[in-house]
């Protein structure tokens, strides 16, 4: 008898969370655009609000489409479930306020996409959650920082916007020493380069506005349990294996071995804050996922030739992509993303800020705005927009300069970008 | 609710609800390499609907202290003095896979205790193969994944387990993963020795249910014909789309055939 196997990534990003509709035959996900689900009677409506049985009540908890996108998500990420939210940013913020309140206290990587560290620098200590920021490549820093109100270390796949390469099996490991769970923003590798669960992380996250949905058409996050942490053995998140009185005193981790964390997020985090994603936008992202690997293969292959292009530049000071030998991660990123390192990365032009800024508005296939994941080329200036708010020593801290440019590479043809960066370039050195 | 059966803590989920045990009681026994957490919403909905529920961590599962037991026979024996612990007189004994032989062990060998079976993902004899027996001792990786294939019958669920967003294979290789080692090996050598089967069905007093998966390549509907031969008062209901994971990819369908039987 030939060993049973799971159904493959290709296989799963087409198939995992829907059949056909049973009730039309439609053989793609329908968008279920519904506030609300009629009940059967009294009973199924008191037995649905008490978790009794499994069920859509109001769009707001759960949806059918979203429920789609969530199982294909963790069947991608190899974890247990997902929660569908507004935006990357309500994923990130779901997962620190589940299991951390006033009090509390992150150790965080300091190469974060701006947004995030606004959120965790700014934002979360005013309600009374202290952050730490450290550098994601020194280990001592991260073990050093560890509090005993600490609940999460937290850093991305790939740095925004430096690519550190983080080094998932030891941050994970002297996390869960300090009995601690590893979230990552997995938006710049997704599962098709890099599978964090595989390596030790604890929890994922997911900008789904980025190649996910790889459109450029919708915003939204995903956020993934890998069930593996033990919250009960950890003692230290009585907001899991304690009774909570604001849902039926529920003990979620008795509840579930495996599941505490997702159904207090669901039950607590996304009915109280209430940054659900659209079913329409599940959609939207579902679209992507079914053809993540092949828009991939080809991010990665157009990165790789725009990054030999630039290295040969007279007018480039320096690349930063961790596939080149250069780059302070690069033998991490051979053992980890064999498969590619994205296709974001930054490069420093010749001449700071005024060669920058006249390179990009020479470009012409390429699009000046706060996004990367297209399926079109992306241009952006980090000092003077998506890291505004951090001054110089922070931004230095973050491989940030002021003749940084981040390029994020689409699907076009390569020598397309190839000539419209090779003129931009000329026209910036005569400035 | 924390127990103490034969000198070792024993834990058993009560539904949400402290137990109570002048309530008609239901015991829920889970299978091999499982724990309480398969039953969350049948175990959670009976306690919410007159029930007292004791859905059980076997010893060395979950949260229940102890080795694992060697026999279904030893199982049984548990059984009986964690309803002796729990103060319970009699009680409704569903049990899935393992768990069913158990089910039917005990209420053969205590037939004043039980009032009543329903069974799952149930089959006699429980024969495993050569090659997954070998994996469980020697590949538990390898073992759980050859169960987690082969349990489920499909890569969507509606309305999924225990609620929308759960991807349940990955669930279910989580929580076979928490499982302390040697555990799979235990419950599967007990599931392929037990030789009593067809004599414990003929001893059953009480009337049976038997809830079968229209698609369980576990332990096929096939497998059962001896145990439905050989059970006096029973009733079968098939379930259409669902696998040997009765609990997790057809949770409704099996609540309400429990709910109409008990």
């Amino acid at each position: 008898m030939p060993a049973p196997r799971y159904l493959g990534f290709d296989t799963l990003s087409l198939h995992a969370g829907q059949q056909p509709d049973p009730t039309t035959g439609a053989r793609a996900t329908p968008i279920f655009q519904t506030t609300s689900y009629v009940f059967r009677d009294t009973d199924h409506a008191a037995s649905l609000f008490n978790m009794e049985r499994a069920g859509h009540v109001y769009s707001r908890i759960s949806n059918p489409t979203n429920a789609v996108l969530e199982e294909r998500i963790a069947a991608l990420e190899g974890g247990i479930g997902a929660i569908a939210t507004a935006s990357g940013q309500a994923a990130l913020h779901l997962a620190v306020a589940t299991i951390a309140g006033a009090g509390s206290h992150v150790v965080a990587s300091r190469s974060l996409y701006g947004g995030s560290h606004n959120l965790l620098h700014y934002t979360l200590r005013r309600f009374g959650i202290d952050t730490t920021f450290i550098d994601p490549r020194n280990l001592d820093a991260w073990r050093e920082a560890i509090r005993p109100n600490t609940k999460l270390l937290y850093a991305e796949t790939l740095g925004n916007p430096g690519l550190d390469v983080l080094d998932i099996p030891s941050v994970s490991a002297l996390a869960h020493d300090a009995k601690l769970p590893l979230l990552v923003d997995s938006t710049f590798t997704t599962p098709y380069l890099l599978r964090p669960f595989d390596l030790g992380a604890d929890l994922i996250y997911h900008s789904a506005t980025k190649f996910l949905g790889g459109h450029g058409v919708a915003i939204g996050g995903l956020l993934v349990d890998s069930g593996a942490f033990d919250w009960e053995a950890s003692g230290r998140f009585p907001e899991l294996t304690e009774p909570y009185d604001g849902f039926h005193g529920m003990d979620f981790q008795e509840e579930s071995t495996v599941a505490a964390f997702l159904l207090r997020a669901r039950r607590e985090g996304l009915r109280d804050f209430g940054a659900c994603m659209a079913p329409m936008v599940a959609f939207q992202i579902l679209q992507g996922i079914e053809t993540l690997s092949v828009r991939m293969d080809r991010h990665i292959s157009n990165t790789r030739k725009v990054v030999e292009f630039l290295t040969k530049q007279a007018a480039v000071e320096s690349v930063s992509y961790p596939e080149l030998p250069s780059h302070p991660d690069h033998e991490l990123a051979k053992k980890l993303l064999p498969k590619g390192c994205g296709a974001v990365f930054t490069f420093a032009i010749k001449g700071g800020r005024p060669a920058g800024r006249k390179f990009i508005e020479t470009l012409r296939v390429f699009s000046h705005l706060a996004n990367v994941g297209d399926a079109k080329s992306l241009v952006i200036h980090p000092a003077s927009t998506t890291h505004f708010r951090m001054d110089d020593a922070a931004l230095l801290a973050a491989g940030i300069g002021p003749g940084t440019i981040r390029l994020s590479i689409g699907l076009e043809d390569p020598q397309d970008l190839i000539d419209d960066l090779a003129q931009a370039l000329r026209v910036s050195q005569k400035a | 609710m924390q127990l103490t059966v034969n000198g070792h803590p024993a834990y058993a989920y009560t539904g949400g609800k402290p137990f109570d045990a002048a309530l008609p009681t239901v015991v829920f026994i889970h299978g091999a390499e499982h724990d309480h957490c398969v039953w969350v919403l049948q175990s959670r909905y009976l306690a919410h609907h007159g029930h007292g529920v004791l859905a059980v961590d076997l010893p060395a599962h979950g949260r229940s202290g102890g080795e694992p037991l060697r026999t279904v026979e030893a199982m049984a024996d548990w059984v009986r003095a964690l309803l002796d612990a729990a103060g319970v007189q009699k009680a409704v004994l569903v049990g899935h896979s393992m768990g069913s032989l158990i089910a039917i062990e005990c209420a053969a060998r205590y037939p004043d205790r039980v009032t009543k079976l329903v069974l799952m993902g149930t089959a006699f004899p429980m024969k495993v193969s050569d090659e997954l027996l070998t994996a469980t001792r020697d590949d538990e990786p390898l073992a759980q994944d050859m169960v987690n294939i082969w349990s489920h019958s499909a890569y969507a669920h509606y309305p999924s387990n225990p609620g929308p967003g759960f991807w349940v294979i990955g669930e279910n290789l989580r929580l076979m993963q928490r499982q302390k080692p040697g555990v799979m090996h235990a419950d599967f050598s007990a599931c392929n020795d037990y030789a009593n089967g067809v004599a414990a069905c003929g001893q059953v007093k009480c009337p049976v249910l038997l809830v079968t998966g229209k698609r369980d390549m576990m332990t096929p509907p096939r497998a059962t014909k001896d145990i439905v031969n050989a059970l006096p008062d029973k009733r079968i209901v098939e379930i259409a789309g669902s696998g040997d994971a009765i609990m997790a990819e057809k949770p409704d369908d099996l609540l309400d055939a429990i709910r109409a039987f008990v």
